[in-house]
């Protein structure tokens, strides 16, 4: 099982400092290919630092993290998984191309390959025509899908997401949640996804992990069995209700309701309203 | 036809502040009969800028080119030594409380020393201390500048295994640059400063402060006046031109304004 899995995690513990804050404890966690499971847990649980260890962007401080069936280390050296944060993280002084294109300027990839395979995602994220602009004219939303257009630049087997659509508003974000869900069947990439929104984690994945309050652990997994494709009706099926009342409940036996968590540790609470 | 109203609505208030405000001054010099010794009047100045224009623009290329030795030398450094100190956090702990606290001290105090140095008459004594002014301020801006680095920026380049020479050329580098060139419009100034002030503790015959402080001592107030003009004019253009480089260079930044798609 573990060697067939894009992502294994097995008994991974991150404290921080000496003897300080334990962020996660003893996480067991295998994602399959193609599957899309999302992370979802109080703030301060440790759900970024998790995906992070994944992207080998933080190190564990003890357990065993294997990702395509190498290192996390090697993985990421092998530019194994594309990563998306909160925050585009676009490059002003490069244009749109550009700033997609960088994972592949970065790889050596020749400038008629790298123009083309730019054409192809600007299309995919629907943003034909605006190559030449740069990032502070764009909205938002914009912005975050040239930050996903340019993780995919390269077909990584793995998307690392950490809040993408947390800073937009709810419209944006239901809209964004859509197209992820039209481009992930389009690419059968596996998504790794943290979020703080119960409603935006149950339409998206196909499993989502609930986790406990600091330190964080797994507090259940919740299996989505909504049938794909899923679209705008989705939300309105009693399955979707019963499935996003469940991870709910499971948040709070993991002891804090996300409704009443605080604001604070770098994480935005959602404005996610409760139907 | 637009932009020639644009042009004056933005800049009318300015240009008539300016002419106001030589006119009150030319108009007090005369109506008051203030004496030539304590200010003399702007048509007087100008009319010296003119007739001794020779003396004068030699005078002030001569200490324009102290200050801008000492800008390229004082500036050059700071940014090197931003580049290293950046690169190693205990240097950065070491050294930048003093480098911040340099910014308070009165470093142009130290001209006489450096005449007594590097030469009373050459201008290796003005370049010295005016490259000690710049250097400063250009160290605790670029190493701002590329300290303050957007983290996720830096994260993201690691995703794709990129080196520490890859993320400084691509990432750190470029987002400096408003702190550097923020660094750079400072140092314009000090950099004249500098040499003027140094010039006054003695210099080069011909150089433009110890021709403004001879012109005071042998009451040619007309000269010393046109000189200091002078001196603030090319003052002008050598922050407007760095500002100028800036625009160029920057035209991506927000700053730089531009509409937002939606």
């Amino acid at each position: 099982m573990s060697n067939q899995a894009v992502v294994s995690l097995r008994n991974v513990t991150k404290s921080f400092g000496a003897g300080g804050v334990t962020a996660v404890q003893s996480i067991d966690l295998d994602v399959r290919p193609g599957e899309f499971v999302s992370l979802i847990g109080p703030s301060g649980c440790g759900k970024s630092t998790l995906l992070r260890i994944v992207g080998d962007l933080v190190e564990p401080t003890s357990g065993e993290v294997v990702v395509n069936g190498k290192s996390a280390r090697q993985a990421r050296l092998d530019r194994d998984y594309g990563i998306v944060f909160q925050d585009a993280v676009l490059y002003d002084w490069r244009t749109v191309s550009k700033n997609i294109a960088l994972p592949l300027e970065l790889m050596g990839v020749d400038r008629e390959s790298r123009a083309a395979r730019v054409q192809e995602l600007m299309q995919l994220v629907e943003l034909e025509g605006f190559d030449k602009h740069h990032p502070w004219q764009l909205s938002g939303g914009m912005q975050q899908r040239v930050s996903i257009a340019r993780a995919l630049s390269f077909s990584p087997a793995l998307l690392l997401m950490d809040e993408p659509f947390g800073a937009l508003d709810e419209m944006t974000r239901e809209r964004l949640n859509m197209e992820l869900l039209r481009i992930w069947a389009g690419i059968g990439s596996t998504i790794l996804f943290v979020t703080h929104s119960i409603s935006e984690a149950v339409f998206l994945s196909t499993r989502v992990v609930v986790m406990s309050r600091r330190p964080g652990r797994i507090a259940a997994i919740v299996d989505v069995d909504l049938p794909q494709p899923r679209n705008a009706d989705t939300r309105e099926e009693p399955r979707f209700f019963e499935l996003v009342t469940e991870v709910r409940d499971r948040l709070r036996e993991g002891g804090l309701d996300e409704d009443r968590t605080a604001p604070g540790e770098g994480e935005l609470v959602s404005a996610e309203e409760t139907p | 036809m637009r932009r020639v109203r644009r042009f004056v609505h933005d800049w009318l208030p300015a240009l008539a502040v300016f002419v106001l405000g030589i006119l009150i001054w030319e108009g007090a010099v005369r109506g008051f009969d203030i004496q030539n010794f304590l200010l003399p009047a702007p048509s007087s100045i100008v009319e010296t800028l003119w007739s001794d224009r020779g003396e004068l623009w030699s005078a002030a290329f001569f200490t324009f080119r102290e200050a801008l030795g000492g800008f390229v030398i004082g500036c050059s450094l700071g940014f090197i030594a931003a580049v290293v100190v950046s690169r190693w956090r205990l240097l950065r702990a070491a050294v930048m409380p003093y480098a911040i606290a340099a910014g308070a001290v009165p470093i142009i105090a130290f001209a006489p020393i450096t005449n007594n140095w590097f030469g009373v008459t050459g201008m290796t004594s003005k370049m010295v201390i005016a490259a000690v002014l710049c250097f400063f301020p250009m160290l605790v801006n670029t190493m701002r500048g590329l300290t303050s680095v957007n983290p996720a920026a830096i994260e993201l380049m690691r995703s794709y295994a990129a080196n520490e020479r890859t993320v400084f050329r691509r990432v750190r580098l470029p987002s400096s640059l408003p702190y550097v060139f923020s660094g750079l419009k400072v140092a314009t100034v000090l950099a004249m400063i500098g040499a003027i002030v140094g010039d006054y503790f003695g210099g080069a015959p011909g150089a433009l402060g110890v021709e403004i402080r001879r012109w005071v001592g042998i009451f040619a107030f007309d000269q010393a006046w046109a000189g200091i003009v002078l001196a603030s004019l090319l003052g002008i253009a050598f922050y407007g031109s760095v500002a100028l480089v800036e625009r160029l260079t920057m035209s991506w930044h927000p700053s730089m304004r531009g509409a937002r798609a939606e």
